[in-house]
């Protein structure tokens, strides 16, 4: 696994926006990407990128970013820890359970996510709530 | 067969092949890369077949275009298989080796002449003939497709209907010669490779496989529920019904980006608990009982799967916000709660565990894909190469599961246009936004048209007394939305084109119908029947 890097430094990775793929250098400083370019080393672009994949990255350093958790206590949102959230959801996890089973559960699973998150996502419904309600949003 | 619903070969087989058909989709602005390796295609000699009802800007460099009126492509595809049939043009060693059901496909298409066709598609018999002429007499041929056509794993008529025409000419399984759906989202491919699907288990195995389901209960100590799970929209109806009531939504909003959003609203309103997974407050996450926040695009390690099967590592770059997290430490967390003890550490470990369930990746370690940079599935051996073209074996001796041709009829569209909705509306995407631009609608100034509006061809706005500039009342039989008018030409006559791309200004989705395909549960989004009228600022 790669670290975070201190000072100037190149990481290749994959643009996020569409199903071609391409190849994507990002330039670290400091800790945060400063500049976006295609990768040359790629064999699905050799270096080319579209506007989106050259441009479109900046939203992951948009602050309006969600930055902790949020529960709903007398019907607004609000501020809350992790092992809270989590005690939350399992909770309620167990009483729909009970109420409605295995049946009465879907996960909507997201088409712009790893490998890895999509196969704990669908893990999750399938082992632990007992349900094949899995699928993303969008399939095209 | 084509089951697993990938593309068959690769995005360098554009570059070495005679005939590039474009069917529905506007490459050049939904997947511009791709179409860097149609263009090389193009200047190697081939020559390119565009099926769209827009006049795009790739026509310039197509050889034929057929503006089909929406909705109708089965019955072209039908006529151009009788075509290729009528004149004898079709691989008749490869049908008879390598596929099932030729006679009765042969009857199916009897009737669909290019006469017949006409009246449908609106495309002159002669242009028929010839793009049938052309795509089968080709050495070799490529076939792509894109949101005109959906595609899914269950496959569509559309799609069934295209790969016919692959089989009856035997374009499909060689060098230069593929099917290939242009997946829109990065990951589309991936999410349903590992399983993200109501009926697949991870590694292309039917939920209904019993020894399928077996080897991951050994492997996960559970019971694997037998019935195959509900789609997106099979689950939206569940939660009008009220039968599914806790919903946990992973870096998608379903309540801006799916159509007819009056009615997601009432399904989610009668929801016990929502869980909200997502980078920013979303519509959706704004009616959320929980919002976790997670981590985005580099700042996670992990791989994801492009349209050509081609499983790539995406890397972190930086840590997430304040206490965002990693997807996976999350799930781990929340898991955990169940006392399903997951001991995952690293990204590598969730993709060696896939590994381990799915023969297709297993020859593709992380310590591989850093090697090679991409490998596509399938790999099963360590030591062997990936595979660039799927269903080699159809042309050898050794051909293995036969393909079946799969019959389908043009069925006219659910959302008919008549006297009262006398236009077809198409929505799709422009270039340089994405979806409901929750990520891209702040580029800044680089990008122009950051805005929504309705196109209309000159004709029709000569006809109405409007020009750009002009705002309308756009009423479909569901909603209606205002927005203004620009003047395109690369529409034809009767039809509107507007983008889903700016939900807060125009909800598009208002007045699209979601009276989904049965089989893929992907709702109509090209296809809306609507009314037009100038605005007047006194309506307000
Ligand atoms: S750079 Fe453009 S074409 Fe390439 S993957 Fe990103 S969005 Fe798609």
């Amino acid at each position: 696994m790669s670290t975070i890097l201190d000072n100037q430094n190149i990481l290749s990775t994959i643009c996020s926006f569409c199903g071609t793929g391409c190849g994507i250098e990002i330039t670290v400083e400091n800790g945060q990407p400063v500049r976006v370019a295609g990768d040359k080393k790629s064999p699905v672009s050799h270096g080319e990128t579209c506007v989106k994949g050259s441009q479109g990255w900046g939203y992951i350093q948009s602050k309006e970013r969600l930055t902790y958790p949020l529960v709903r206590r007398n019907n607004r949102l609000e501020r809350s820890s992790w092992s809270e959230a989590l005690k939350i959801i399992t909770s309620a996890v167990h009483r729909v359970k009970s109420q409605y089973g295995s049946d009465g559960f879907g996960c909507f699973s997201s088409s712009r996510s790893t490998n890895e998150l999509n196969f704990l996502a669908q893990k999750f419904m399938r082992q632990v709530i007992g349900s094949n309600n899995v699928d993303s949003c969008n399939r095209t | 067969m084509f089951g697993t619903g990938a593309d068959t070969g690769s995005y360098d087989d554009f570059e070495h092949t005679d005939v590039i058909v474009v069917w529905g989709s506007n490459t050049q602005e939904a997947h511009p890369i791709i179409y860097n390796h149609m263009r090389r295609g193009i200047k190697n000699g081939a020559k390119m077949v565009l099926i769209d009802p827009r006049k795009l800007a790739m026509e310039n460099f197509s050889e034929i275009w057929l503006p089909v009126n929406v909705g109708t492509d089965i019955a072209l595809a039908n006529a151009i298989g009788h075509v290729i049939i009528e004149e004898k043009l079709y691989n008749a060693l490869f049908v008879k080796n390598a596929t099932l059901f030729f006679e009765e496909y042969r009857n199916q298409v009897e009737r669909y002449t290019p006469e017949f066709a006409e009246r449908i598609t609106g495309i002159p018999q002669e242009k028929i003939r010839a793009t049938a002429r052309l795509y089968a007499t080709a050495n070799r041929a490529m076939m792509a497709w894109t949101l005109g056509i959906t595609e899914h794993h269950n496959g569509t008529n559309n799609v069934h209907a295209l790969i016919n025409l692959a089989l009856l000419t035997g374009h499909v399984g060689k060098p230069g010669s593929g099917l290939m759906p242009l997946r829109g989202q990065n990951n589309v491919q991936g999410s349903g490779d590992m399983g993200a699907l109501p009926n697949k288990l991870p590694g292309f195995f039917n939920v209904e496989d019993i020894k399928a389901r077996e080897r991951l209960e050994r492997a996960w100590n559970c019971e694997i529920n037998p019935e195959n799970g509900l789609n997106v929209s099979e689950m939206q109806e569940a939660m009008h019904e009220g039968k599914l009531k806790f919903l946990y939504v992973i870096g998608e909003n379903p309540l801006q980006s799916d159509a007819n959003t009056t009615r997601v609203a009432e399904a989610f309103s009668n929801l016990d608990f929502l869980v909200v997974q997502d980078l920013f407050l979303t519509k959706t996450a704004q009616i959320a009982d929980v919002v976790l926040p997670a981590a985005g695009w580099a700042e996670v390690e992990g791989t994801y799967t492009n349209s050509q099967r081609g499983v790539q590592r995406v890397r972190k770059a930086k840590n997430p916000p304040e206490e965002a997290r990693d997807d996976l430490a999350i799930f781990c967390d929340l898991a955990n709660q169940f006392g399903v003890n997951w001991r995952y550490e690293t990204a590598k470990d969730v993709w060696d565990e896939l590994r381990s369930l799915s023969p297709a990746h297993f020859g593709m370690t992380y310590e591989r894909i850093d090697r090679e940079y991409e490998l596509q599935w399938p790999c099963p051996k360590l030591d062997e190469p990936p595979t660039q073209i799927l269903h080699t074996r159809l042309h050898t001796n050794d051909v293995g599961l036969k393909a079946k041709f799969v019959l389908v009829n043009y069925e006219p569209p659910v959302d008919v246009v008549d006297e009262e909705h006398p236009f077809v509306l198409i929505t799709g995407r422009r270039l340089a936004f994405y979806n409901t631009g929750v990520t891209t609608n702040n580029y800044g100034s680089k990008v122009k048209d950051q805005k929504e509006y309705l196109e209309i061809c000159p004709k029709d706005a000569q006809r109405l007394g409007i020009d750009t500039g002009t705002v309308v009342r756009v009423q479909s039989r569901r909603g209606s939305v205002v927005v203004p008018i620009r003047i395109s030409n690369k529409l034809s006559e009767g039809t509107l084109f507007m983008s889903f791309h700016f939900p807060d200004q125009v909800d598009t989705n208002v007045l699209t119908s979601d009276d989904v395909d049965k089989k893929s549960g992907v709702a109509p989004f090209k296809y809306t029947a609507v009314q037009i009228e100038p605005f007047l600022v006194s309506e307000e």
